[in-house]
């Protein structure tokens, strides 16, 4: 157990121990093992996720050994799903994997069952025909569904579920909750005690930069009708007022307190995420709603009664000695303990409503909702059917980005890729596969993408012809580079559904291996 | 031990790259030919070295191996421990304590025939730039900013000059340099003299967080203060002499308890072992899937500047993972007067100065680059610090312009201890009194 937490320490700093128990209870099942699908589960396998299971029916072949680190010379003419899985538990002993020596293709046909056993199924270089299908059969038992392609030089990648819930989306530029222009009472009652006076000097520059601001805010507001300052000129003489009461030049408080001035006015809103869970249907919740609903009933009902989010509570490191700091910080938390418990209460309520036990979900799930809940979102990804059916959202975002610089190679790559896997369907082999066709397998793969933009009601564009003609000459190769920046990214996406952290994909995603970069295809 | 193809592999091995080098392309590098020529160069003539083989190292390793790479070298001062496991899958529990360069070297040899792997088992800086010298492009996969200056002074200082200004083709090494944080990273393309050096760039690597220590001595107000006030106080005031090590685990835990007794008097909550660590070895979380990501990107880039069998990255890419995918791709620009990558840093000086004072002006204008200076002229000594010391003494008292021959431009070579490459200046002289007197 020692061993674990030290094998794991450098990931459990992310996602913390919480996070990891997750990873340890997921049972994923990899469709087809090349280096795209074998990238992706060898860093779930690093992880310590339970267990995996590798489905492919192929056997090994010369040109594997080019592309796929788990694989070697000795396994050539073995089967493949057996060989990967022998060479992906020698990655972490405590992970089990088991193979299923069968064509991914046949076992959606043959034996739908076979997917429910799993938390997890990610699903590589496959074409349309049978991913409609999974995709269908992973959300009627609600399983998350992640489909990985790499060919050539771009790679897609995308997300399929129907809702993915985040408490703890982490956000890399946090938003402070202090409330300096309107504190509650009890804050407001300390700072307002508090007498920066009557302090020498040396205790003066350890004035904690909140105290400064909220004085100020106070003063500002007995002497313009309760008001905050609305103007560029207004705060300019507001931070003018915190200079006046400066003693010397080295007071670090003060300069923190005028770079900080804005939180004054910058009050905490409350974002379109929020928003869209605070009004959506689900919030009318019922005996099978899940958690995270009956908690986002909850904290409506606290919206309601309060017009604000819990307090977040934590209060960032400034210049101050430890007393002050330390006083701060306890009037925060209890404000967050006390909305904590005024969201209980709400929850309490809407528990019995619903027929379920009031103590049903557990005070620390209570208290990290409540800490986030200005970060709170929901992620939902359309249904495949409506990505390749034909769709006016389709239609609308690609002819939107095909008119954006910087996205309309991607675009067009994206309407190729769907154009090879047609090509497949209807040759029986991808563009480029024989050299001496690459120039008549250009002009067919042309008219298909062509023709499926004018499905999708995109006019007046075209793909351009050497996006065409790179696409014929990569010939489905899966490099394994590519494989591995896809395998990454899925790994990603993987970790982010399975710790509910951080925010999963919400709309297919195509790399462009030649420009490195990406784009969002937003349905 | 380097694996020989078991016959008839080789052939049919290649097939998926192949396609990108054997077929021609309409979106290529400058000057891509395709055939058997270009996959001779990549397979059997270019040689490269991977600068770390940690959780970049690893993945380097394996991406280039099965890109057709086939000549590698690898080198990293650091042995195994338990917490690389989660992502530096190279390496297995019965590999603890031993040599990264070596087992990683073993491990891709044993998997990817064909390949031959070199480690070495050392410290960057224990090897001459002669050794830096052979490799055709460097890769870094390395976590600090210390080691990626370092090695960016080497590379930078193999620039040579024509006398118009204009780089010597022959002396640019290439890099491709990748770092990841959490679900963050980047990679990069560096053609010194062509694109912006680590220096140029200097701003993208985030300052470190430093508490002041009148915080940690008088005004705690976190736990990592108190770590901090243990760790940087605390230890040197009772264990006097002893060097602390953080790879000790009795040192960690005298850290850790002082900690905690400090945070107890205080009132303050918040210390464990795990945040000790943290904060004492600047722990910086990192996940197998960011590496991954990263290190293929490198990989792939490394490729196209071996091959050109496709267009470049222009020339940073940002991933960031955390909130959906995002990347950004830009194509930063060099600072014309980066002192480690520009042909030379322009300084003016009077018809009057001489090698003595020159030296002290330029001390002056850069005291974190010089201290100890020597200088150089078109290849001659003009002033050198040890064995030619007394021979090139009497230099000092001379006028540069004399120095020079009397021209009244050119670049000085100066080289200190504190460099890790030379620095050129672009020396003009202010002639105007010349012309008076």
């Amino acid at each position: 157990m020692e061993d674990k937490s030290k094998r794991y320490d450098r990931q459990i700093r992310i996602w913390g121990e919480h996070g990891q128990t997750q990873l340890e209870n997921t049972q994923v099942c990899l469709l087809n093992c090349g280096p795209t699908g074998n990238e992706t589960l060898k860093n779930l396998v690093l992880g310590g996720i339970a267990s995996f299971t590798a489905v492919d029916a192929a056997t090994v072949e010369p040109a594997d050994l080019g592309t796929n680190f788990m694989l070697d010379a000795d396994n050539l003419g073995q089967t493949k799903a057996k060989c990967v899985c022998g060479h992906l538990k020698e990655l972490n002993e405590s992970v089990n994997g088991s193979f299923v020596d069968e064509k991914p293709e046949t076992l959606i046909e043959s034996n739908p069952s076979f997917f429910t056993s799993f938390t997890l199924i990610i699903a590589t270089q496959m074409g349309e025909a049978s991913l409609l299908k999974l995709d269908e059969l992973c959300r009627q038992s609600n399983i998350p569904l992640i489909i990985a392609r790499s060919y050539g030089l771009m790679g897609y990648l995308r997300v399929c579920s129907d809702e993915l819930c985040v408490v703890e989306t982490k956000p890399d530029n946090k938003v402070e909750d202090l409330r300096l222009g309107a504190p509650w009472p009890e804050l407001e009652k300390y700072v307002m005690e508090f007498d920066m006076n009557s302090l020498d000097d040396k205790t003066y520059k350890h004035v904690p930069w909140a105290i400064i601001l909220m004085q100020a805010a106070r003063k500002w507001k007995d002497e313009h009708g309760g008001n905050l300052p609305s103007s560029y000129k207004e705060r300019n003489e507001l931070k003018a007022q915190i200079r006046s009461i400066r003693r010397s030049l080295d007071e670090e408080n003060f300069d923190e307190a005028l770079s900080n001035a804005h939180w004054i006015w910058a009050l905490p809103t409350i974002g379109s995420e929020v928003r869209t869970v605070l009004e959506s249907p689900k919030t009318e919740v019922h005996s099978s709603s899940s958690d995270f609903w009956v908690l986002a009933a909850a904290l409506k009902n606290f919206y309601a009664a309060t017009g604000d989010m819990p307090l977040e509570g934590s209060v960032p490191d400034m210049t101050s000695t430890t007393e002050f700091y330390l006083e701060i910080q306890r009037l925060y938390r209890e404000k967050a303990d006390a909305d904590i418990a005024a969201v209980t209460v709400q929850l309490k309520e809407t528990l019995n409503e619903i027929g379920r036990p009031s103590d049903a979900i557990s005070p620390e799930d209570i208290k990290v909702f409540c800490k986030n809940a200005r970060n709170l979102q929901v992620v939902w990804n359309t249904k495949f059917s409506e990505e390749c059916e034909g769709s006016a959202a389709v239609g609308a975002e690609l002819t939107r980005l095909m008119g954006l610089e910087d996205s309309s190679a991607n675009a067009a790559l994206y309407v190729l890729l769907r154009a090879a896997d047609r090509f497949n369907a209807t040759h029986g082999r991808f563009p480029g596969f024989f050299d001496s066709e690459l120039d008549e397998d250009a002009s067919r793969l042309k008219a298909v993408a062509m023709q499926i933009l004018a499905d999708q009601g995109v006019a007046n564009v075209s793909v351009p012809d050497d996006l065409v003609a790179e696409m014929c000459r990569f010939g489905a190769a899966e490099l394994h580079c590519v494989a591995a920046i896809m395998g990454g990214a899925a790994a990603q996406e993987a970790i982010k559904i399975i710790t509910r952290q951080f925010v999963p994909l919400d709309s297919p995603l195509i790399f462009n291996a030649m420009s490195s970069n990406t784009t969002l295809i937003k349905i | 031990m380097k694996r020989v193809a078991p016959p008839g592999v080789e052939r049919s091995r290649w097939r998926d790259l192949d396609r990108l080098l054997l077929r021609s392309g309409n979106l290529v590098g400058p000057g891509f030919e395709p055939g058997e020529e270009v996959k001779e160069i990549l397979h059997d003539m270019l040689h490269v070295l991977v600068i770390g083989a940690g959780g970049l190292g690893c993945e380097l390793l394996k991406d280039l191996a099965l890109t057709g790479f086939k000549k590698i070298d690898v080198i990293d001062m650091d042995t195994i421990d338990v917490s690389n496991l989660n992502r530096q899958f190279l390496f297995r529990m019965k590999d603890v304590g031993k040599s990264k360069a070596t087992v990683a070297a073993e491990r891709v040899m044993q998997r990817v025939h064909g390949v031959s792997v070199t480690p070495h088992f050392c410290r960057i800086e224990d090897k001459p730039p002669e050794f830096y010298q052979a490799f055709h492009i460097i890769v870094l996969g390395l976590d600090s900013v210390e080691a990626r200056s370092w090695i960016n002074g080497v590379v930078c200082g193999f620039l040579e000059y024509e006398d118009d200004g204009s780089v010597k083709q022959e002396t640019i090494k290439p890099m491709v340099d990748g770092g990841t944080e959490g679900f963050k990273g980047h990679s990069r393309v560096i053609i010194p003299s062509v694109t912006p050096c680590f220096q140029c760039t200097m701003w993208l690597f985030p300052p470190q967080t430093k508490f002041p220590l009148c915080t940690l001595a008088e005004t705690p107000r976190s736990a990592a203060h108190c770590i901090e006030w243990a760790h940087l106080i605390q230890w040197g005031q009772v264990r006097g002499a002893e060097v602390f090590d953080a790879d000790v685990p009795e040192h960690m835990k005298w850290i850790y308890e002082q900690a905690v007794a400090r945070a107890e008097l205080f009132n303050i909550p918040g210390v464990t072992l795990q945040h000790t660590q943290g904060v004492v070895k600047n722990i910086i979380p990192a996940i197998p899937s960011t590496n991954a990501i990263v290190a293929a990107s490198c990989a792939l880039e490394t490729l196209k500047m071996a091959t050109m069998c496709s267009t470049g990255m222009s020339n940073y890419m940002m991933y960031m993972g955390a909130a959906g995918i995002y990347t950004h791709t830009v194509a930063y620009e060099k600072d014309p007067e980066c002192i480690v990558c520009s042909a030379g840093v322009p300084v003016a000086i009077e018809e009057s100065t001489t090698l003595e004072e020159l030296m002290q002006q330029l001390c002056a204008q850069f005291p974190e680059k010089l201290a100890t200076p020597s200088v150089s002229f078109q290849g001659c000594n003009l002033y050198m610090r040890g064995i030619f010391e007394e021979e090139t003494r009497p230099n000092l008292a001379k006028r540069i312009i004399d120095l020079m021959e009397g021209a009244t431009s050119g670049v000085l070579i100066v080289n200190d201890k504190k460099l890790h490459g030379p620095l050129r200046i672009q020396l003009s002289i202010n002639a105007a009194q010349a012309m008076q007197t």
